[in-house]
């Protein structure tokens, strides 16, 4: 089954034959729509839990699973897929997380209606997300790298926020929805762009012209590219994935498009996509790039620092609760970024469970937001309020994402941050010591800033009295479709919490391989 | 080859020149009028046959000579180059006839005069491909751009029609008289008119700089048909007035000509030059694409933005020109082999813009972008085909379009470390971000915006299309997403092409 690659392409294909198939069912067929969208994104789930089983965990450093065929002749380009310990989370995440966003489709349809392009669109996204995660070679990693803005920027435009908003600088009246998805495309697209050019250059920088991604760190790895180049090189790569994560200074897109998009959108957003940026550092600018690499590991420390800091103090400010997780998720990706800066074992294994823990809690956050502002038809922390009387399992399921994100010990959300910051006390000799240090003492102010907004949300949505405006309204709390999606990812942030092993095992020996391949350490 | 005459290499030009007759016989018979249409698309099928004996004469048993074939005394040369765009002429007209098979039925235009025009033209862009001296590429411009100035003003009645042809009529002529005044000085100096003789007598010794002028005006000549910046002005005019279909042939078959010119002309005769036209076509370029993109951005109605757009795609053509004069070998090829291969999933993707926008037109009856708001609620097909011509040429992947950037940036970045290479890297980076905020602005009118108040969605959509149209749009949209997915298929033919840049 795994032979040859054969199962890692249905990984990633299984799906789009899906979005087509979708297409092709007559509109009235709602049913039969949703039905055959689960089909193929649980098919593709399945798939990458055997692949977890196919996976050789002893040789979790080697990539796997994999195959290597010509693709585009003409530039060299080749279909070259596999995974190690550190793609292999990635994709059961991304498989998992689509599967759980159709399952809450299935009654939540934002407006307008229309289940059959909506599917459509999430199974293209999960080709693309899948693809990325398991690419080796640059020009396939670059075109599964844009096929997801195009779903998205669908998924904002069309069932997005409806609001009217005013363009900052332009004085432009328009919806939030098309603010925010344009917005969203070119900031993605312009980081995109330089990262191509990147790409191009390290094909021509190479001793032997290829885009594969294993043989450039190969070469990159014997100092090929330790030349002024390499740095323009590097900063074209740090473009590209810093938007995507996205780091301070580049994050303005987010809160707009995390706001903005249809709960579904949202989650898969901050679940998947932004993890796309942090694993294109991990992918290919820390293996092939590792003497640039050290030379901007403490500038990428300290943006990623002013990124949590900035978060955290934008969080406090604001009113809108899902704009207040979206603001959040910039902080926890700062912390994603600490670690990776940190080019230790320790700092990237935080980093990728740091992902995945983000991807589980954060996704699970937009699902009881995009739930309840469903309900009360109000986003305003003010207006919401005593929400755990009114609805008791929402408001407790709340809580309990709340502290899981603050990352209090036992649950994901903990060991991407401790660790990070431990790693940060102790980064990779010749990196400069005091900066790290600092980095770690304002990135556990951080946390407790981080605690603090949480907090203050529960504290304002969750307890006190109900207001007066909903007196006498029935609320149905959590329903069995939202169950449903949200049980796993409940399951899960315990399972990662208390045996977080679950991550490290895979990712453990593959993090080790690339820092010693790399920086020698 | 036969001593006299090589009738097999002259089979695609001689099939189609008996097409061009054909169908003004057919016109006069008295059979329906869309027989000449007819005619037209079965002559053009047929003159690609020929291309494909040629291109395989190795592996068929009647076909002797392989390689190429040099006619008239080095003047007419039939090579892979040549071939490779012979097809790309012929089967981008294949798709122009269908796009205006209903369009000329539709009123009361003269049909076979109409067809018989639009085939003249491709015959001259097909004989373009093949010269190889000063004279007979002019005449083969000439005849691309003689029949197009008739077509442009296809619509006697519409002033704007009249407008059109005339702003193109004079810009052409200028253009003409600006590239005949280069190649006689050109002529004058080498005493040469075949590019190979031009070529050599340029080699390493000095030339008057009367030559770099003569050089400088040529590549004017074709910059205005091009429409590259500054020689542009009669694009956006000319495009919007004239009838949508020529338009579509204007902004595919008769640009690609210009840059077919443009290109046996700069990688043969002016081999020797290349630190002449390098740098000169670096300023054209960024000053088209980023010229072409700023308008773009302002236009509200889909033909000008169409036509700003195809000016700004000119630009990206000519990038990889500018970096010629940096680079040598294996990277000159891969220049070349970018502007071909750019033109070949260009030809599709803006043909099948233009077969949308007809078919927009056919529903809400203008062109203006405002009209076209919520079509995605009474025409989802249509819509989607929106998406996928507008996001390819605005080189979003998996569509077509991403590999014809990708190329072109390869070709760019082949000139690093120079400065002037990464910075017109950079410059067509940027662009490429601008680009596609004017293609996601249609994208977003059709998709994202609710339907204009004063037309009820109820009286939209009804018609059907055309059944010419539909099968264009089939063509264009399937080859736009399976070269997306597999670029491998066209970018072939690119490849074919690549030692035209070195292999003299």
């Amino acid at each position: 089954m795994f032979d040859s690659g054969w199962g890692l392409s249905l990984i990633v294909f299984l799906p789009l034959v899906g979005a087509g198939v979708v297409l092709a069912i007559p509109k009235a067929q709602e049913e039969t729509q949703k039905m055959t969208a689960l089909l193929f994104a649980g098919a593709a789930f399945v798939l990458s839990v055997l692949a977890v089983f196919a996976f050789d965990f002893g040789g979790a450093a080697e990539l796997q699973l994999g195959t290597d065929r010509s693709w585009i002749a003409a530039i060299n380009a080749n279909y070259h897929i596999g995974v190690d310990g550190i793609s292999l989370p990635m994709l059961v995440l991304s498989t998992f997380v689509t599967v759980l966003a159709i399952v809450y489709s299935w009654d939540h349809w934002p407006d307008p209606h229309n289940p059959k392009a909506f599917l459509a669109l999430i199974l293209i996204l999960a080709t693309g997300m899948n693809g990325t995660f398991v690419a080796l070679d640059l020009i396939l990693f670059f075109v599964f790298f844009e096929v997801v803005l195009l779903p998205m920027y669908f998924m904002i435009g069309i069932w997005g926020d409806r609001a009217e908003v005013v363009v900052p600088v332009l004085k432009l009246k328009t919806e939030m929805r098309l603010y925010a998805s344009i917005k969203f495309f070119l900031f993605t697209l312009f980081g995109s762009a330089f990262m191509l050019l990147g790409f191009l250059a390290l094909y021509f920088n190479a001793p032997e012209r290829t885009f594969d991604i294993v043989q450039l760190s190969e070469y990159g790895q014997a100092g090929a590219f330790a030349t002024a180049a390499g740095g323009w090189i590097f900063a074209g790569l740090f473009l590209g994935f810093a938007v995507k994560v996205p780091m301070f200074p580049f994050h303005t897109w987010l809160p707009d498009a995390h706001t903005a998009a249809p709960t579904v959108g949202s989650v898969l957003l901050a679940a998947i996509l932004l993890k796309l940026g942090t694993y294109g550092f991990i992918r290919i600018s820390l293996p092939i790039l590792p003497d640039q690499a050290q030379d901007w590991a403490p500038i990428i420390a300290i943006l990623a620092v002013i990124g949590i800091i900035y978060a955290s103090l934008a969080c406090l400010a604001q009113t809108d609760m899902k704009r207040l997780i979206a603001f959040s998720s910039v902080g926890h990706m700062g912390f994603v970024m600490l670690g990776i800066a940190t080019l230790t074992d320790i700092g990237i294994n935080a980093a990728v469970i740091g992902m995945v823990a983000h991807g589980l809690i954060t996704g699970l956050l937009f699902f009881l937001a995009g739930s309840m502002s469903h309900r009360y038809h109000t986003r305003e922390m003010a207006r919401l309020g005593g929400n755990q009387k009114l609805m008791p399992i929402m408001g407790g399921l709340l809580g309990f994402t709340a502290m899981a994100s603050l990352g209090l010990p036992g649950l994901a959300g903990f060991w991407g941050e401790f660790m990070a910051l431990l790693a940060s006390f102790n980064p990779l000799d010749g990196l400069p010591l005091g900066v790290f240090r600092t980095a770690m003492v304002v990135g556990a102010i951080g946390t407790v800033l981080t605690a603090g907004y949480l907090l203050w949300m529960l504290q304002k949505v969750n307890f006190g009295e109900p207001k007066e405006e909903w007196a006498g309204k029935e609320f149905h709390d959590v329903d069995a479709y939202e169950m449903a999606a949200w049980a796993p990812l409940v399951v899960a942030i315990i399972a990662m919490g208390v045996f977080p092993k679950i991550v490290f095992g895979a990712t453990n020996d593959a993090v080790v391989n690339l820092v010693q391949q790399a920086f020698g350490g | 080859m036969s001593a006299l005459f090589d009738y097999h290499a002259l089979a695609p030009e001689l099939i189609l020149a008996f097409t061009v007759m054909a169908v003004l016989a057919v016109d006069l018979m008295p059979v329906p009028k869309y027989y000449a249409a007819v005619t037209g698309l079965v002559g053009l099928f047929a003159s690609i046959i020929p291309l494909l004996t040629l291109a395989l004469c190795s592996e068929l048993s009647f076909c002797s000579d392989n390689g190429a074939r040099l006619l008239f005394g080095d003047s007419y040369v039939v090579d892979t180059f040549s071939l490779v765009l012979k097809g790309l002429f012929l089967v981008s007209a294949f798709i122009s006839l269908l796009l205006a098979v209903g369009y000329v039925e539709s009123d009361r235009y003269y049909q076979g005069e109409y067809y018989f025009l639009l085939l003249a033209s491709v015959f001259g862009a097909v004989v373009m491909a093949s010269s190889r001296d000063l004279i007979s590429i002019f005449v083969g411009l000439e005849l691309v751009s003689g029949p197009a100035f008739l077509l442009a003003g296809w619509r006697k009645g519409d002033a704007r029609s009249n407008e059109a042809a005339l702003k193109f009529f004079i810009v052409g002529v200028l253009s003409a008289a600006i590239l005949l005044f280069g190649m006689s000085l050109i002529y004058g100096v080498t005493g040469e008119l075949t590019f190979s003789g031009i070529r050599a007598a340029t080699v390493g010794g000095e030339l008057p700089a009367v030559f770099t002028l003569g050089v400088l005006f040529v590549l004017m000549g074709f910059a205005f048909k091009v429409s590259a910046v500054p020689f542009h002005f009669w694009t956006p005019d000319t495009y919007e007035g004239a009838p949508t279909p020529v338009t579509a042939y204007l902004s595919v078959g008769s640009k690609a000509a210009g840059f077919v010119g443009l290109l046996v002309i700069c990688y043969s005769a002016f081999a020797n030059m290349r630190d002449i036209w390098g740098p000169a076509l670096w300023i054209i370029a960024v000053a088209s694409m980023t010229l072409g993109n700023l308008i773009a951005v302002r236009q509200t109605n889909v033909i000008r933005l169409l036509g700003y757009s195809s000016i700004a795609q000119g630009g990206f053509m000519l990038a990889p020109f500018a970096v010629a004069s940096m680079v040598e070998g294996v990277e000159l090829e891969g220049a070349l082999f970018a502007t071909v291969t750019y033109l070949l999933f260009y030809a599709f993707m803006n043909l099948g813009a233009f077969g949308v926008v007809m078919a927009g037109m056919s529903k809400v009856k203008s062109a203006e972008l405002s009209s076209w708001s919520g079509m995605a609620q009474y025409a989802p097909g249509l819509s989607m085909l929106v998406v996928i011509f507008f996001f390819a040429l605005a080189g979003v992947p998996p569509l077509a379009g991403w590999f014809a950037k990708l190329v072109m940036f390869q070709a760019i970045i082949s000139g690093a470390p120079n400065v002037w290479a990464v910075l017109l890297g950079v410059i067509a980076a940027v662009n490429a971000v601008v680009a596609f905020f004017y293609y996601a602005k249609v994208v977003k009118t059709v998709w994202m915006d609710s339907v204009p108040v004063e037309i009820p969605a109820a009286e939209l959509g009804g018609s059907g299309l055309n059944p010419a149209l539909a099968l264009a749009l089939g063509i264009t949209a399937i080859a736009t997403i399976v070269t997306g997915l597999f670029p491998g298929v066209l970018s072939f033919f690119g490849e074919a092409t690549r030692t035209f840049a070195s292999g003299f």
